[in-house]
């Protein structure tokens, strides 16, 4: 049977790999070209780099962190952050990329993830959706590394970008991003069960109960963290002993 | 001594050559060439077709470059060249592909058409995205070290449904049986992604490198 996947996320800012506590705090974490083989020798299911300023400083992403990362690791690789075109993403996925991610530009434009679907197939689109609670059971999509609310309905955004060919969802509570509180749980169930693509849930874990959550309550088909790993809170060994042990099939 | 990987801008090349750079270099096998020139295709030693995206585009994708669709057919039918498919480079090994509402044909060298998943459980969801485990249904020289329960990588919402089971060499469960693996003769295709399977892949792939059918 397939199972749930444990994605550590990286966020890249300058080449190197940061975690932005509710994305105004940075703190330098590492090498990300290091840190990805140091995941795929820990048995990390794939790997997600996040370029969390590309767009508002109108930076290129890394096609270089990716061409190195992929030389060396044989494993998935998601990579976000400043997408704004199917160029964009043919240059990410030549670079190295398996997936690439369209947060602002998707919510601007939608048809780009029909336009760079049907160009690559919708198994690597992947729109990132930052979501805050803006009433009990009712969420909005902001952008620009959550400083610009758009009105636009979480739920129904999700629906419509997996209508125009998204292949999967990459949900971040930005309630929660940053907070070790857990994830916004009714709002990844929310998205999750109303989409039949597979959703990531973002922001907010704090330790190894809180990914069984995103599964068993969440209703995810993937869990990404960072700081828990990053900062060697617990391994990603520990993080698929403790989801195994709470029934989660994974890949051990 | 060459394995050519065909690029026929179907996307990114760059790990599966390097996987399969380090994988030659482990194992002593030869060189890795990645090319669209028929020319090279005519005179590889062994021919990796990866491929993602939908059948009628990488169909399309092939024959766009002028006779490199009839310059594999040659190699892998004709010299019974060692083939490797990869994804989409799989299922262009079956009778025709059934996708989008087109029927398309593919090489035909695996009986069978290429259909969308249709798990059992709705709640499944569609692409098909992760890891799965595999169940090895027949034994073969490119599977060996690879036991049932070993994991691979797959990403795909079509699978190539084989007309002879005795084609299909392992199989994961999403919501019914799905085809991992095909063979026959000189020909292999995995729907997973050896080149993104970690070790596992990396096995498979060396093992197709120094394979003898």
């Amino acid at each position: 049977m397939l199972k749930t996947r444990i994605i550590p996320c990286l966020d890249v800012k300058d080449g190197r790999v940061v975690k932005g506590v509710n994305f105004v705090d940075l703190v330098d974490a590492g090498d990300p070209v290091e840190s990805a083989r140091a995941y795929d020798a820990a048995g990390a299911d794939e790997l997600c780099f996040l370029d969390i300023n590309a767009t508002h400083e109108n930076r290129g992403t890394m096609y270089d962190v990716a061409r190195r990362t992929a030389e060396q690791c044989f494993m998935p690789l998601t990579i976000g952050g400043g997408v704004r075109t199917p160029d964009d993403v043919r240059a990410l996925l030549l670079a190295g990329a398996d997936k690439v991610s369209f947060n602002s530009a998707a919510v601007a434009d939608p048809d780009v993830v029909a336009r760079s679907a049907d160009r690559f197939g919708n198994q690597c689109i992947v729109v990132a959706i930052d979501a805050k609670t803006v009433s009990p059971g009712k969420w909005e999509i902001f952008t620009h590394g959550g400083r610009r609310a758009t009105g636009i309905d979480a739920v129904e955004f999700a629906l419509l970008v997996e209508a125009r060919g998204a292949g999967e969802i990459l949900l971040t509570s930005m309630d929660r991003d940053g907070t070790r509180a857990g994830f916004n749980l009714p709002l990844t169930r929310a998205i999750a069960d109303a989409v039949s693509i597979p959703v990531i849930a973002s922001g907010g874990v704090g330790n190894l109960d809180h990914l069984v959550e995103g599964v068993t309550k969440g209703h995810a088909s993937a869990v990404l963290a960072a700081s828990i790993f990053h900062f060697g809170d617990y391994t990603i060994a520990e993080a698929k002993a403790h989801m195994a042990a709470a029934g989660i099939a994974v890949r051990l | 001594m060459a394995c050519v990987i065909v690029d026929y801008n179907s996307g990114n090349l760059h790990s599966a050559e390097k996987s399969f750079q380090r994988m030659a270099r482990e194992t002593g096998a030869g060189e890795i060439v990645v090319s669209s020139n028929p020319d090279v295709v005519a005179r590889a030693d062994r021919i990796v077709l990866p491929g993602v995206g939908a059948f009628a585009d990488c169909r399309a994708g092939l024959l766009s470059f002028d006779g490199l669709f009839d310059a594999i057919e040659a190699a892998v039918r004709g010299r019974g060249v060692p083939f490797l498919g990869i994804c989409v480079g799989m299922q262009m090994m079956a009778t025709r592909g059934l996708e989008h509402g087109l029927d398309t044909p593919g090489f035909d060298w695996i009986g069978g058409e290429v259909v969308a998943l249709t798990p059992s459980d709705k709640a499944l969801k569609i692409p098909h995205m992760g890891w799965n485990d595999l169940v090895i249904d027949t034994t073969h020289p490119v599977l060996a070290g690879i036991e049932t329960g070993d994991h691979a990588y797959f990403v795909h919402s079509y699978h190539l449904a084989t007309a002879d089971n005795s084609d299909r060499l392992a199989h994961c469960d999403y919501g019914g049986p799905v085809t991992a693996m095909v063979g026959r003769d000189n020909m292999v295709g995995t729907q997973f992604h050896p080149e993104k399977s970690q070790s596992t892949g990396l096995r498979l792939i060396g093992n197709f490198l120094n394979w003898t059918p």
